[in-house]
């Protein structure tokens, strides 16, 4: 390959003059500390390159190096339980080799080369492998089994197998010959570009939900395994918190968390609390089915805009093995504001609010990659994707949350007044939405009874007519209203704050089980129902109100442990009781 | 062989184009010396192959075509350090202008800094006590922490300043390895005096490096201040194992220097003509607050901004508040009311306190009385909203005590003298006692127990 000169250099974007051989998208090494780049922009006068590190020291007349590849990620064992920067970096090995802070060109390798995997290898001489196959598993961590794959694009015949035994990343441990008779060594690892998506064989509605264990999420607006989310919400709002809870203890096999352009210091809370936290499933730490990606916000933006993508191309290699995978992007904004700052840069024609016109159509690329499938190895995965979005002002109609919301079904907006009155999780009831219910309500019929969804429905019916009578209360006050709306104030009350409401630091509040969810919505419908009856005999609400039922609803979160689901029933008994004391 | 460049291409604002430039590094800083002697520097912000592009920070004034000669440095932007720059006063581009000779060098660092390994971080668990109730209960500042005041034009962030240097007792700190950084972007000459007075007064003065430029300073020059107490900062947290407080005001200043700056570079502006990499640009610099590992140093942040027209989704706060962890916002009205500090709790906020609060760091009840605070004055705003439609003798007793504890509230507990010092103990038991104002049953946050323990019951009927 010729050697290539930097000519101009304008922060992270660096041009070469004259016409070259680069391919769109080819990764490259910019400088003499070997900066990585990804070209993107080629005309016969100059080749564009964008840089993900600092360009500070660098000169013209310094070399430009071809890789002749893609910006790709190398796939094996050793990414769960690991933290990388935004194109795959391990930044624990970083700080080993340069200390606390980053500095740039650092060549240290993806995953460790130097650990030995306990390999057992899953094929004999002569079989015939397609792209997919899985010739060999090893224990990544220890629930976690890693099933290495023939890379997608390979077909042909094995012709060597080694032995069981310990190999290390870029070991052989077996060799096909495909149909051309060349042969290919096969190690733990392979490369995949991250723009590109990862075959699969079919794609699968989304019909099973990812349970969460947040109350307002699983019962008012689930999200299918497999299906895409946004929560947008100004600052302060509790998109991160809400980020955490669900990386915390949604029901997925391996969680990808990608700090896109967010905070230092909470890139290092994940850390500490998840190593602390205990997965209620396996009895393990949260870090051994966890992948961090952190991209601070004063690190590289170019790095920055990559990391959405390196996330999504680990998630999708997690998925072909047979595994549900959920990843929690914070934010996409950012990933979107990287976007328009290199636009910029490239003095491209900007559209709505200096964004590149382009925006949609790279935030629909990304959302597509969400999904349900069959595997190429014939094993069912999924990934699902859940977008945080910070709204420049809090104003819900800039560009970044109209596009997401076009390309994601599932949309909980955090609302700025509940977060003032500190009600947590701020996903505003009346703003946000799902459209997975038709997906879903089978699965929860079949596996939580009729009920579930009958109740669900009666619930965001009760805070619709809520929603509604409070425009009115607003204007003239609570007293004039009749008693049976009242009541439907009272019982609206009760299921904002003893049931929306979710206290992430409560042992059992954090997480609930949807049984206990379909009790307490129960026990507040019958509630509800049974004092209806007494105020439609004219007996007042005053009465009702003085038995303190409505205050003991509001605390049953935190009075009936996940483990006693029996203690519900006693709850009702003590409702019709009481309410039949005044009946008669 | 050092090469000198005469001339210059073309002048644009405070950038200046050269040609025939060889050897050129990006970022690289550049002296230019004009004809009369006057020596000035500036920053390569583009190359395109020989014609390089410099930032002058001093400003391009009486620069012609012919008489400047130009000579390159060799390196990035440093700025020189050693363990006296402590109680000493620096321009706003790290040169003293106290009279008291040049700063010999123990090292010297790049002022953009670099980004620290957010594996190398350690998460900030301590809690500052400020002395101030409606701070150290509602939102609660933690060492390492960036917490930004949000104010306006003539409301009282200064004064709030000054009494958190004065009254913030860090555990395991003494005067010895406490400093502060107060870096002034844009301010006026009395108000860099008064916080010279009062860190005076209060006996810190030796402890301080002020880096000052005035509002009639270079603006270019404006954007290298933070960038140079920062640098400041890290030594001194970081090499000298010091806590360090810094206060950055007025970064709205800052803010408008830099879309000056990159309006002239002739860049495509973003929202109200910011440029387009704001939020990167602002979070480079507040992001080097923090702590790390095998270090007991640290830099916690203090940045004051003035919200234009008090809009706190003016791009400014509004991509502040998407990095700080938190904020504190003052409101015009409260001050209109004589209150001071006037905090606006609402959406004032702190994301790294629940960590640092509670049991074993100030006590265990606070979480929960927090939360409580916060939900009922959420509930006195809408009784006010319903008073303002209805009339308060309209109201119903609930709604009259919410009214009641709103009025307490910001009375005695927002309302704080400027010299009162308040223990935790007493911010705790005072938020408690209002509290009492209103009936148990709406005390929906807090848990039986610490309710037995805590709750006096002091509403009307019960007296």
């Amino acid at each position: 390959m010729d050697n290539y000169k930097i000519f101009g250099i304008n922060g992270p974007v660096v041009t070469v003059k004259g016409p070259t051989e680069f391919q769109m998208m080819e990764m490259v090494y910019v400088g003499n500390e070997k900066l990585v780049g990804e070209i993107i922009g080629i005309t016969d006068e100059a080749t564009t390159i964008q840089v993900y590190e600092e360009t500070t020291g660098l000169k013209p007349g310094d070399p430009v190096e071809g890789t002749g590849a893609p910006m790709n990620v190398l796939l094996g064992p050793g990414i769960i339980d690991n933290i990388f920067d935004g194109i795959e970096r391990p930044l624990a090995a970083i700080e080993e080799q340069l200390g606390a802070f980053i500095s740039r060109g650092s060549a240290v390798s993806a995953l460790d080369d130097e650990k030995l995997w306990d390999v057992t290898l899953k094929i004999k001489a002569g079989d015939e492998l397609k792209g997919g196959n899985i010739y060999a598993t090893l224990p990544e961590t220890p629930i976690i089994e890693h099933r290495l794959m023939v890379p997608p694009d390979l077909n042909g015949v094995v012709t060597k197998v080694m032995p069981d035994g310990k190999y290390k990343l870029f070991d052989t441990v077996a060799v096909i010959k495909d149909n051309l008779g060349i042969e290919h060594n096969l190690t733990l690892c392979q490369k995949w570009p991250i723009r590109t998506s990862r075959p699969v064989k079919e794609r699968l509605s989304p019909t099973v939900p990812l349970i969460t264990g947040q109350r307002v999420i699983d019962t008012l607006f689930p999200i299918a395994k497999g299906g895409a989310a946004a929560i947008p919400g100004g600052f302060g709002t509790g998109k991160t918190m809400t980020q955490h809870q669900l990386a915390k203890w949604c029901d997925a096999d391996i969680i990808i968390y990608v700090g896109c352009g967010e905070r230092g210091n909470e890139m290092s809370q994940v850390l500490d609390e998840f190593s602390e936290l205990i997965d209620p499933k396996s009895q393990r730490p949260m870090t051994d089915r966890t992948v961090l990606i952190a991209n601070t916000s004063n690190m590289p933006v170019a790095a920055r805009e990559a990391s959405i993508y390196t996330g999504i191309t680990l998630a999708e290699y997690y998925r072909d093995m047979g595994y549900h995978v959920a990843m929690m992007a914070d934010s996409t904004s950012r990933w979107a504001e990287a976007l328009r700052e290199i636009s910029g840069r490239l003095e491209e024609m900007p559209a709505e609010e200096g964004f590149p016109a382009y925006l949609p159509s790279r935030l629909a690329e990304f959302y597509e990659r969400a999904g349900r499938i069959t595997s190429l190895c014939g094993s069912e995965g999924s990934v699902t994707l859940i977008g945080a979005v910070s709204p420049q002002g809090s104003d819900f109609s800039e560009p970044v949350t109209q596009n997401t919301k076009r390309f994601t079904r599932c949309f909980w907006a955090l609302d700025k007044s509940l977060a003032y009155a500190r009600h947590y999780p701020a996903i505003n009831w009346i703003d946000s939405y799902s459209e997975y219910f038709n997906d879903l309500d089978p699965w929860f019929k079949e596996n939580q009874g009729e009920d579930f969804v009958k109740y669900r429905t009666k619930i965001s019916a009760l805070l619709q007519e809520e929603n509604q009578l409070m425009e009115i209360v607003k204007l003239i006050g609570s007293d004039v209203l009749p008693d049976d709306q009242k009541l439907v104030i009272e019982t609206a009350r009760v299921i904002r704050v003893g049931f929306l409401q979710q206290n992430a630091f409560h042992a059992d509040d954090t997480f609930v089980p949807l049984e206990k969810q379909k009790l307490m919505m129960k026990t507040i419908l019958h509630m509800h129902k049974k004092a209806k009856k007494i105020i439609s005999a004219e007996i007042p609400i005053s009465k009702i109100l003085q038995l303190g039922l409505f205050d003991k609803l509001t605390k049953m979160k935190y009075d009936i442990p996940n483990s006693k689901p029996e203690m519900f029933d006693d709850y009702i008994a003590d409702i019709d009781k009481q309410l039949d004391s005044i009946m008669q | 062989m050092i090469i000198e460049y005469v001339g210059v291409k073309e002048i644009n604002g405070s950038l200046i184009v050269i040609d025939g430039v060889k050897g050129v590094s990006y970022e690289e800083i550049v002296d230019i010396k004009l004809e009369n002697g006057t020596l000035r520097q500036g920053r390569v912000v583009q190359i395109e192959g020989e014609r390089i592009v410099v930032q002058v920070f001093e400003g391009t004034r009486q620069i012609s075509l012919k008489n400047a000669q130009t000579r390159l440095t060799g390196h990035p932007m440093e700025m020189p350090l050693s363990p006296e720059i402590v109680g000493r006063v620096l321009d706003g581009a790290g040169r003293p202008i106290d009279g008291l000779g040049d700063i010999f060098p123990v090292k010297k660092a790049d002022i953009n800094g670099t980004p620290i390994n957010p594996v190398s971080r350690v998460y900030p668990k301590n809690y500052i006590n400020t002395g101030i109730s409606s701070i150290d209960t509602l939102m609660t500042l933690i060492r390492g922490q960036k917490l930004p005041i949000f104010s306006g034009s003539g409301m009282k962030h200064n004064d709030l300043a000054v009494q958190i240097v004065r009254q913030a007792k860090i555990t395991g700190a003494d005067s010895s390895n406490f400093g502060v950084v107060f870096a002034a972007m844009g301010v006026q000459k009395d108000v860099a005096d008064y916080f010279r007075k009062s860190f005076e007064e209060s006996g810190v003065l030796s402890h301080v490096v002020m880096l000052l430029n005035l509002s009639n300073d270079p603006i270019i020059e404006r954007t290298l201040t933070p960038r140079c107490a920062l640098t400041i900062a890290e030594y001194l947290a970081f090499e000298l194992d010091m806590h360090i407080l810094v206060i950055m005001t007025d970064m709205t200043s800052y803010a408008e220097a830099l879309r000056e700056f990159s309006s002239s570079k002739g860049e495509i502006p973003g929202r109200k003509g910011y440029p387009g990499y704001l939020y990167s640009d602002l979070a480079s610099l507040y992001e080097r607050a923090g702590m790390i590992k095998n270090h007991s140093g640290s830099v916690t942040q203090i940045p004051i901004l003035t919200m234009p027209n008090d809009d706190i989704t003016h791009p400014i706060p509004d991509l502040t508040g998407y990095i700080t962890e938190g904020q504190i916002v003052l409101d015009r009205n409260l001050q209109g009311q004589g209150l001071y500090p006037p905090v606006n709790v609402l959406p004032s906020l702190s994301r790294l306190m629940k960590d640092g609060i509670g049991e074993g760091y100030t006590r265990a009840d606070h979480s929960p009385l927090a939360n409580q605070l916060f939900a009922s004055y959420a509930k006195v705003i809408d009784a006010r909203s319903l008073a303002s439609v209805i009339g308060e003798e309209e109201l119903s007793p609930n709604d009259k005590k919410y009214i009641e504890f709103g009025r307490l509230f910001e009375e005695r507990f927002i309302n704080q003298g400027f010299n009162e010092n308040r223990t935790i103990e007493q911010s705790l038991d005072l938020g408690w006692e209002l509290l009492g104002h209103l009936p148990k049953s709406e005390l929906d946050r807090v848990d039986d127990s610490i309710l037995d323990k805590y709750y006096v019951d002091k509403t009307e009927e019960n007296k």
